[in-house]
């Protein structure tokens, strides 16, 4: 689905990632954790076609990647829209059908269908016809995982969906993609800061600090060990509470 | 009140004052949702520049309007996304134009209507010739608007996903801010340059806060800114008091209690999913196979405490 071999990235003449591999397979849950300007965004970016490497491999689906891959469903880190936009949330789901088409485009009872369809999968029916700005946040990134599932992708790539979100929300959102990508064998990467809500789904997690990388299981990655190389510096993982607390290095 | 109907020069306020408050709605709805409104009005102020420099020229204030309005517009689609830093840039761009406008003015030596014109706008002065150029402008700006609409909306409220769709974000976010310059030079004529706010962005705030959808919005904001105009024009040629003011007084007048008054009606016109959430919710959750690890409070807590790896963050 994914290779990365050797991939450095540099932007305005800084280092973001250097030597980054890893592969993912079909249908596989990959989970990317690290703090903030690791460059896991950036990554994302890079596997959209939207960024590209200084120097190295990447190969999305065994191409060089590329703007307006179908195959590929992205939800960017969700800001809250105001709540007068004048836009229904079936509106903002059927922009990843035709949003990129010219023209104002006609009423379709069969694009309404899919919109219809993938609303369902998201259990969003309910709000469909509502305004997006009176919905929740976990609502709204309902919203836009649907969007992203409409041009039927194989690879889901999803940037902090559960930010933002209270326990039981993050768990719905875990819930919907964990049976996105089980139920029809999309390769699902996610974004997160917060391992513990998806300990219990996630097959294998890329942990990346400083512009490095390292992918494994949970068991392999979340340790003192691989966490202390990472990060250069000493870093304690403790169990507490059936959750992960990773606990040490100043940056 | 309407015997005035007959009048050519009615008719002809009529008429451009129509194709003006059309294009002036619709643009603007887009305006709105873009967040883009100070640009809007920083176009006329800089078209207003323009248009003082025609003046002197001795050419048609139209053309310098366009001229340096369409050329700000590509200036302000050239900026980057960021709102402050955005808006910042527009006003200098805006006060450096202002400061030209104000030299243009000190220079002319001739009447002073003509420039107080630009500013208050001259719809009961317009000639069929100011007609045929609005008609075409206007039609022009429409028919743009409908083949970019979709990309159009798309990049407005989802300008990443756009993007990695393959939208040409940047180019559309360009071509869009030429159709404002163009919109806002002819607007210029019905309602001035200080009150273009009114046709522009007046009656897309209002159609916002009523319908639910773009093309509702837009539809709306259409019927209310063809309403403000008329009126404006039949009360104007029924006293001694200018059209912009009544057109001024309409937008107003309609915006002030929807704002007030639409919190209230929204919360009203969706009780029907709001009150169906909570079951839906107890069915999701009671479906979930790690239901029984719901978290205590305690937990809840701690995690608030100690969130993974937030430590590590700087």
């Amino acid at each position: 689905m994914v290779e990365l071999e050797h991939v450095n990235i540099q932007l305005g003449g800084r280092d973001i990632l250097e030597d980054i591999n890893f592969t993912v397979t079909e249908g596989e849950f990959i989970v990317m954790l690290g703090p903030n300007g690791a460059g896991k965004s950036t990554l994302l970016k890079l596997l959209l076609g939207l960024i590209n490497p200084s120097s190295g491999l990447v190969r999305v689906l065994g191409k060089t990647p590329r703007r307006g891959n179908q195959a590929i469903g992205y939800a960017p880190q969700h800001r809250t829209l105001e709540a007068d936009v004048a836009l229904r949330a079936r509106d903002l789901v059927g922009f990843g059908l035709d949003g990129h088409r010219w023209g104002i485009g006609w009423p379709d009872p069969q694009r309404q269908r899919i919109v219809d369809q993938a609303l369902a999968e998201v259990d969003a029916l309910a709000f469909a016809d509502a305004p997006v700005g009176q919905l929740s946040g976990g609502e709204q990134q309902r919203l836009l995982i649907a969007q992203a599932l409409l041009a039927n992708p194989r690879l889901l790539l999803l940037d902090e969906p559960l930010a933002n979100l209270d326990l039981n929300h993050q768990r719905e959102i875990v819930d919907l993609v964990t049976r996105v990508c089980r139920g029809h064998n999309i390769a699902v990467m996610l974004v997160t800061h917060d391992i513990n809500p998806l300990l219990q789904v996630v097959d294998r997690v890329i942990y990346m600090a400083h512009g490095h990388s390292t992918i494994g299981t949970p068991e392999e990655v979340i340790t003192s060990s691989t966490l202390t190389r990472l990060y250069g510096s000493p870093v304690e993982v403790i169990h507490a509470l059936d959750r992960l607390f990773v606990v040490g290095a100043e940056t | 009140m309407f015997e005035m109907l007959q009048y050519p020069f009615i008719q002809n306020a009529f008429l451009a004052g129509s194709f003006v408050a059309v294009v002036a709605a619709i643009i603007g709805y887009f305006l709105v949702i873009r967040g883009l409104t100070f640009a809007g009005d920083a176009l006329s102020h800089i078209g207003f520049a323009g248009a003082a420099g025609a003046v002197l020229l001795g050419v048609d204030p139209l053309f310098g309007l366009l001229a340096f309005s369409v050329g700000a517009a590509i200036g302000i689609g050239l900026l980057g996304k960021e709102i402050r830093e955005r808006d910042i840039a527009i006003g200098i761009m805006m006060t450096l134009a202002l400061g030209f406008g104000m030299l243009f003015l000190s220079l002319y030596k001739g009447r002073a209507e003509r420039t107080y014109s630009i500013l208050f706008g001259t719809i009961l002065g317009i000639d069929k010739t100011d007609i045929l150029v609005t008609a075409i402008f206007s039609l022009f700006a429409i028919a743009v608007v409908l083949i970019l609409f979709r990309p159009l909306l798309f990049i407005s409220f989802d300008p990443q996903v756009a993007e990695a769709r393959g939208v040409p974000v940047r180019l559309i976010a360009i071509a869009f801010m030429i159709l404002v310059a163009v919109t806002v030079s002819i607007s210029v004529q019905v309602v001035g340059v200080l009150l273009i706010f009114t046709l522009l962005v007046g009656p897309a705030a209002t159609a916002i806060r009523l319908a639910r959808r773009p093309l509702a919005a837009i539809g709306l904001a259409v019927a209310l800114g063809l309403g403000y105009t008329w009126l404006g024009i039949l009360f104007a040629a029924n006293s001694t008091w200018p059209v912009s003011f009544f057109i001024a007084t309409l937008s107003f007048g309609v915006y002030l209690p929807v704002r007030i008054f639409s919190p209230f009606w929204r919360a009203r016109s969706f009780p029907f999913w709001r009150t169906r959430r909570p079951g839906l919710r107890e069915q999701r959750s009671g479906s979930t196979e790690k239901s029984e690890r719901l978290p205590t409070s305690g937990e809840q807590e701690r995690q608030a405490e100690v969130p993974a790896a937030s430590h590590l963050r700087r």
